[in-house]
């Protein structure tokens, strides 16, 4: 993994601390030429790798890079799946089976439901790979070492208890696509004892690891002391609070931390990404020698 | 440790499930759902006792408490048989389909004096929390005007039916997605009193409405404007606002932001005159388990300390719900009359 991770909330009007700023990303990245001028001055600030949803628009993202092969010969995407509100809004309006038949391919569950309960019988695990499959039909020829779970997703199936599809997810993109199974999670303690304790060794874990303790459930001090005794490989999110932190402190704060091996944060306009790319590198050069 | 059962598996239930799941002082005794498929996951991948009824779960599972997430039309009857049983109920919103049917949940929780809650869960976002602080102490002067809006995407096209768009089972704009905001209103301004004019506006739904626009009076100094559409794809996911503007200052608040303007530096610590912004990274406490929302996890583990007795049961009782029910009815009557 690469250092430094460019994320795509941006693009999304994701913003988690204000509608008015979504909206007016919103409308700046209404066109995808937009996004793929953004994606070049992260690449020109040395950031090769673009986390992202598997949101509709970033299948034309992924046209272009397919297209233009020799200029983005060295990006790779990371996937985080899947893009949540699409199910979360089919859910509200055709229920939890008329998602299943919307968005599982094929006619596998149009036969199913014909037989009304032939479905008790079936192998949910293979819905999981079917869906996961359709996610990832916009990568196609594109280098993905390292496919995420969503954190809702993860979050959801943690509290739930059922680790056994988190592992089956781990096994599957390894065995389908020779990648890495990445979960993204606001409960990395938590996620990284279940996942230990059901044999999943050193695990990619992306969370929110802030200055503020935003979003970092049980505390930052349990982090931190996860981040020094255990064997992780984390990826830091939301390090700057939603931009509640001020960028010099918080890039600071998760440079100094043990055993974090990339930063990931996105951002709309040049000065924000060289600035923040610069701060990494800079307190990394000053962490160094101290680890 | 508390003992929880659920009723209702769908979007709701298995957000509240999973939240009880990682709770430490909580454990599971049972989940019941009419989806013969939901169970059949439940019972292949998690470790919950599934019942497809209700009733035979709640004998089997002997909880001290219960959370109810399936339509609104079955709330009165499922509440009542398990208040009936003595057990504390966490309900879904909103509380009942008629006034009427919220009143006997309400007379009889007190009656039995368990604890009763709802899901009404902008009361526990740090901002709207913030915004109520300031209110309580009158920072903002004398109130005259509010806005309470909520907009998102839940019916973006002529839709297929399911409860939601039934309103016989609690579908429609006005139960669904109103009811956030009204209660906020009630929350935050006092109970709305009357209702002067309202539109319930369908757009692309058959048998319920897309959006709600009403006029509401909380005194005869204080009123404003209620303005919820479920049929704005231009938001990503629900989004409610409260604007208020009173003699001495305004708020607009949102659940991530909250915007407060002073007229003059007499202001409490922590403002000052002119704009002050603040983000809910700082208003938000922090949560032992995150699913969608700090707000999701506090209210579960608000209920669960009230029935450990360890908080009183204030917030989001079935009183306050049924006070948002008692506005819902009103503006449906508003809204026929200007027809």
């Amino acid at each position: 993994m690469e250092r430094i991770l460019f994320g795509d909330n941006q693009f999304f009007a994701v913003n988690h601390i204000s509608d008015e700023k979504s909206r007016a990303q919103s409308i700046q990245f209404k066109d995808d030429k937009a996004i793929l001028n953004t994606l070049d001055i992260a690449r020109e600030a040395g950031i090769n790798t673009f986390m992202c949803t598997t949101h509709d628009r970033i299948s034309n993202i992924c046209d272009t890079l397919r297209l233009d092969a020799g200029k983005y010969k060295d990006f790779t995407i990371f996937p985080c799946m899947p893009y949540a509100h699409k199910y979360a809004n089919a859910v509200t309006e055709l229920g939890i089976t008329g998602t299943l038949k919307q968005y599982v391919p094929g006619n596998f569950f149009g036969s199913l439901f014909k037989g009304g309960v032939a479905y008790l019988s079936k192998d949910y695990l293979s819905i999981m790979e079917l869906l996961v499959d359709a996610e990832m039909k916009m990568f196609k020829g594109l280098r993905t070492p390292i496919i995420f779970l969503q954190n809702v997703i993860t979050d959801l199936l943690l509290g739930l208890g059922m680790i056994d599809i988190l592992t089956a997810f781990h096994s599957y993109v390894e065995k389908k696509y020779n990648a890495e199974a990445g979960f993204i999670t606001m409960n990395m303690p938590m996620l990284l004892q279940k996942l230990e304790t059901a044999g999943i060794e050193n695990p990619i874990i992306c969370s929110s690891i802030n200055l503020a303790g935003f979003r970092m459930s049980g505390g930052k001090e349990l982090y931190e002391s996860v981040l020094k005794t255990k064997k992780v490989r984390a990826i830091a999110m939301q390090v700057l609070g939603g931009g509640a932190i001020k960028p010099k402190d918080a890039i600071e704060y998760v440079c100094s931390l043990p055993n974090i091996e990339s930063i990931l944060f996105g951002a709309s306009s040049k000065i924000n990404i060289t600035q923040t790319a610069g701060f990494i590198r800079e307190f990394d050069e000053k962490y160094r020698t101290k680890k | 440790m508390t003992k929880v059962a659920l009723i209702g598996a769908g979007k709701m239930g298995i957000s509240h499930l999973s939240i009880l799941g990682a709770h430490p002082d909580v454990e599971v005794t049972g989940v019941s759902d009419t989806s013969k498929m939901v169970l059949d996951v439940f019972k292949k991948y998690a470790a919950f006792p599934c019942f497809t009824d209700y009733e035979e779960m709640l004998a089997a599972a002997n909880p001290d408490a219960v959370v109810v997430a399936v339509p609104t039309k079955f709330h009165a009857s499922m509440v009542q048989k398990i208040m009936e049983q003595g057990k504390h109920v966490f309900a879904e919103k909103p509380l009942c389909m008629t006034v009427e049917e919220g009143k006997i949940l309400v007379d009889l929780a007190n009656k039995n004096k368990l604890v009763n809650q709802v899901g009404y869960h902008n009361k526990f976002l740090g901002t709207f929390r913030e915004v109520k602080k300031l209110i309580d102490g009158n920072y903002l002067g004398e109130l005259f005007h509010f806005d309470g809006a909520s907009y998102g995407p839940v019916v973006i096209r002529p839709n297929q039916g399911n409860w939601r768009a039934d309103p016989r089972e609690g579908g429609g704009c006005l139960m669904d997605y109103a009811s956030h905001v009204i209660d906020l209103i009630n929350y935050l301004f006092g109970p709305v009193t009357k209702v002067r004019g309202s539109l319930l506006k369908s757009f692309y739904s058959k048998n319920v409405e897309d959006a709600v626009f009403s006029l509401l009076e909380v005194n005869p100094g204080l009123s404003g404007t209620l303005s919820v559409n479920w049929s704005d794809e231009t938001f990503r996911k629900m989004s409610t606002s409260i604007t208020v503007q009173g003699t001495k200052g305004k708020i607009i608040c949102d659940a991530n932001e909250l915007k407060v303007y002073f007229k003059t530096s007499e202001c409490p610590a922590g403002y000052e005159k002119g704009w002050n912004v603040k983000y809910l990274t700082e208003l938000t406490s922090p949560v032992d388990f995150y699913l969608r929302g700090e707000e999701y996890s506090s209210q579960l583990d608000y209920f669960i300390k009230a029935v450990e007795g360890k908080v009183a049961n204030t917030i989001n009782t079935f009183q306050s719900a049924w006070d948002t029910d008692k506005v819902i009815a009103l503006i449906r009557q508003s809204a026929a009359g200007s027809n």
